[in-house]
């Protein structure tokens, strides 16, 4: 064991990914059931923010999956994560419609300090993983902006529903 | 988690064990670095406020170092528990020591909302037995009924 923030093998490296599916697939569950409840009037604006956040971490994650792929490693499918939101849905929703925003708020943030960490914990790495590193941290890069992008949009609806 | 939550939960658990301060020796055997290492970061965590270190008896969590402590041990609790739930992983108490300092407390959080933990948690948290005391009842019984099966 180290204290020091660094991925050690391809198992802790294809384990960290594999949380990162199950991050966007929380995502994608929480923002269709945001969309879909019928306790909270939704205006269209933030219906179609939420409805981009599921399609944007479906995308995430066939991208990680397709990095577990190659470290011959099990991606968790989305059936699996889905009830499990369902469940505890009831005890974690937002109450209101500033609520939804502020959640979703949370899961970009929450995701773009995920890739951010990993990203460096790769880079303090001297591992040698069995996919191509470039490859690996440009995906991450490019995913970890795109996350940049969505905290930067849901302030920016937050900031007009003001 | 940073580098000083990890040192502050290990301290939280050490004086658990010993009630008592903490002797930097089995702070750093629990960390799995050097005792120059533990030292130094002891006194950084003096020098912020969360600990007190005595000479020869030991270093004590202050309040403040207890709520981190507690926050941070709270964090392993939720990777543990993700482990277990949701990814099935057998070798949980390894991997959640390796995947502690990469993984955040927000992150952490986001990952709370779709395992089971209990509302005490992380007092049920056992420190001789480095895991949540109710996970190993939960392995037992599950284990039991499969045999039953």
């Amino acid at each position: 064991m180290s204290v020091t923030r660094t991925v050690g093998s391809d198992h802790q490296l294809a384990r960290l990914l594999q949380i990162g599916m199950v991050l966007e697939e929380v995502v994608e569950a929480r923002a269709y059931k945001h969309a879909q409840s019928t306790d909270i009037d939704l205006e269209d604006d933030v219906l179609e923010l939420l409805e981009e956040a599921a399609e944007e971490s479906a995308d995430h994650r066939s991208r990680l999956e397709a990095l577990i792929d190659e470290l011959e490693a099990e991606p968790v499918a989305f059936e699996k994560i889905e009830p499990l939101v369902e469940a505890q849905y009831g005890k974690t929703k937002p109450d209101d419609f500033d609520g939804v925003l502020y959640d979703q708020l949370c899961n970009e943030e929450t995701a773009y300090k995920f890739y951010d960490d990993v990203i460096g914990a790769i880079a303090a790495s001297e591992t040698s993983f069995s996919i191509d590193r470039a490859e690996l941290v440009s995906v991450l890069e490019s995913i970890r902006e795109e996350e940049r992008e969505g905290v930067e949009e849901v302030t920016e609806l937050m900031e007009t529903h003001q | 988690m940073n580098t000083s939550d990890q040192y502050l939960k290990a301290i939280y658990l050490v004086q658990q064990v010993e009630d008592g301060p903490a002797a930097t020796g089995k702070v750093a055997d629990m960390l799995d670095v050097s005792p120059a290492s533990a030292n130094e970061m002891i006194g950084k965590l003096e020098a912020d406020g969360f600990a007190d270190h005595e000479k020869y008896k030991g270093v004590s969590l202050t309040d403040e170092g207890i709520v981190r402590a507690e926050q941070a041990l709270q964090t392993y609790c939720i990777i543990e528990r993700f482990l277990i739930e949701v990814l099935e992983v057998e070798r949980f108490r390894e991997e959640a020591k390796a995947l502690q300092t990469v993984i955040d407390s927000t992150v952490a959080e986001r990952l709370d909302t779709i395992i089971d933990r209990r509302s005490e948690c992380p007092s049920c948290f056992s420190a001789e037995d480095d895991v949540c005391q109710h996970i190993e009842c939960e392995l037992v019984e599950t284990a039991d009924s499969e045999i039953a099966d």
